[in-house]
């Protein structure tokens, strides 16, 4: 993946999403000073589990939830630290997202924006952190249901894996960058249970291509790809609230049919670049390298565009 | 219980429900009615072709109208682990079988899971913990991870993490802690007929999602539900 170089600039748009902790994520990507936390940090809500573990907790639990702004709608917003505990799902950390879908029931914001940053249920507390991801999904489809786009955006050190995985296919439009990366088994846990022969989670290579933002993209797994800045992602949220698809029988049905045109057309491909090939690309081997700007290019003369029901 | 047991005592004058593939669909007479049922039998993974077909199943439940319940039969295995379900977006397919069952259930299909056997990971997101009301019977094995990855995972000794599971019901894998997180609802009396029980969880379905209050008061997840009404309060407020 290409990672920006060092900016001088002060414009938190101009910072790597990917280097960026969540809270300096939020402050750039929506309005400034728009920010409003709730449970934060010095109330100091920490997980009553990590202790048994012997394990540092944080006070936000690395989950951080609020209300803000996105060019001046109101919205509600929720960043997964994935520098504590992987960002993974814990009951503290879960409940925080559940309680915000919630509220956005009742305070019906012109969207709800999830900065996922996950590497699925924390173990230490995994009946908990399984149990709050159904919660979050079941409470997704309620959200959306009721007419508010529910927006993912992934492009942070630890991507969206596990449940995090599943929360990203219930969201109502995803926006990724080249390090989005999204899947439910991730590497080592493929190659821990089934041998390096299947997945050899050391090439990386293989895992950008097969799980990166520029895969998920190309095969309609992700709406919208970005280049790493702050302000890339917020131009794309903005973009994404309004083309939201409604949750209803038929958007469901044309995923069910989009899905099945995919296992039909490359249910046989081993590699990416066979999928990528497929689509139309005559170059796949040079996808991993292309810029944001290549890339794009590359979208828009594909000979069909990805379907995006889900 | 088996499948075979469990489809007799619920359909006791017969019913058309099949396995293929480790994947169970069809239908049977129940409380004057129809009762759709989906699942998986055999401790069988979850790839992207059974979630597919389940999710197609469940639609066309719900295409039809009425009002025919779904039930979702689990003794499964994990997610299929492999490069290619994660190449072409088993996260996809997983979601959309949740978000099939989570419409069905919104569209005045009462959903409802049964675990009579193993189900693990995203494969227990994708299908059991997706229906509005999740039952078990004694002897199924929910789980998250079992207790050696974990320890591979975590770097923590397996003797360790066993002596822990027994009084720490929050990682532990097996039915009783996941009764204790408010995951499962209720667990099922094999000794009597399955179809009253199950018409019973159906008429006694809350309009809303109960699992953290259960947990709440079954002290398995002590503090879920009050943070949730906690962001909920300072969302309304100020």
């Amino acid at each position: 993946m290409a990672l920006k170089p060092v900016t001088f600039s002060a414009d938190p748009g101009d910072q790597s999403w990917y280097e960026a902790s969540a809270r300096a994520r939020l402050a750039g990507l929506l309005d400034a000073e728009s920010f409003q936390e709730f449970i934060g940090p010095e109330q100091r809500m920490m997980s009553p589990h990590l202790p048994l573990f012997d394990l540092p907790r944080a006070f936000d639990d690395g989950m951080i939830v609020g209300r803000g702004r996105l060019d001046g709608q109101a919205v509600l917003a929720a960043a997964q630290e994935g520098r504590f505990m992987g960002g993974a799902f814990g009951e503290i950390h879960g409940a925080k997202l559940v309680g915000l879908l919630r509220a956005a029931l009742a305070e019906a914001p012109a969207a709800l924006l999830i900065l996922f940053d996950t590497g699925g249920v924390r173990l230490q507390e995994a009946n908990a952190g399984e149990t709050a991801i159904a919660e979050v999904m079941r409470a997704i489809a309620q959200v959306r249901a009721a007419g508010i786009p529910v927006i993912g955006l992934i492009g942070g050190r630890a991507g969206c894996y596990g449940g995090g995985g599943l929360i990203a296919g219930t969201c109502s439009r995803l926006v990724v960058s080249e390090s989005g990366r999204i899947s439910v088994s991730g590497p080592e846990v493929i190659e821990t249970n089934k041998g390096a022969e299947e997945f050899d989670s050391r090439d990386r290579a293989l895992v950008w291509r097969t799980m990166g933002g520029k895969h998920r993209r190309l095969l309609g797994g992700a709406d919208a790809f970005v280049g790493d800045t702050i302000g890339a992602f917020r131009d794309a949220a903005l973009t994404q609230i309004a083309k939201a698809p409604a949750f209803d029988l038929a958007t469901l049905e044309a995923e069910q049919a989009r899905l099945e045109a995919r296992l039909a057309r490359f249910g046989d491909c081993h590699d990416a670049t066979e999928v990528w090939g497929r689509l139309g690309v005559n170059d796949p081997d040079a996808v991993p390298g292309m810029t944001t700007e290549a890339f794009d290019a590359l979208l828009a003369r594909l000979p069909e565009a990805p379907h995006d029901a889900r | 219980m088996t499948l075979a047991e469990i489809l007799t005592s619920l359909f006791p004058d017969g019913h058309e429900v099949g396995v293929a593939d480790g994947l169970v669909a069809g239908h049977g007479p129940f409380d004057g009615k129809s009762l759709a049922v989906i699942g998986i039998d055999g401790n069988t993974p979850l790839g992207i072709e059974g979630a597919c077909t389940l999710a197609g199943h469940v639609l066309a439940v719900v295409r039809a109208g009425g009002d025919t319940p779904i039930l979702v039969v689990v003794d499964s295995d994990s997610q299929r682990m492999s490069r290619r379900d994660e190449l072409l977006g088993l996260n996809e397919y997983l979601a959309h079988l949740a978000k099939a069952l989570l419409l069905a259930d919104a569209s005045g299909h009462p959903t409802v899971g049964l675990v009579y056997g193993h189900t693990a990971a995203g494969a227990f997101i994708a299908t059991a913990l997706a229906t509005r009301v999740l039952a078990a019977l004694p002897g199924a094995h929910p789980s998250v991870m079992d207790l050696p990855s974990v320890a591979r995972v975590t770097k923590l000794p397996l003797d360790k993490l066993e002596a822990m599971a027994k009084t720490t019901s929050v990682f532990a894998p097996g039915l009783d802690n996941m009764v204790k997180a408010g995951a499962v609802h209720a667990v099922l009396d094999p000794e009597t007929p399955l179809g009253p029980q199950i018409a019973a969880l159906i008429a006694g379905i809350a309009p809303d999602d109960v699992r953290d209050t259960l947990g709440r008061d079954r002290a398995g997840r002590p503090q879920a539900h009050a943070i949730a009404a906690r962001v909920m309060r300072e969302a309304h407020g100020g």
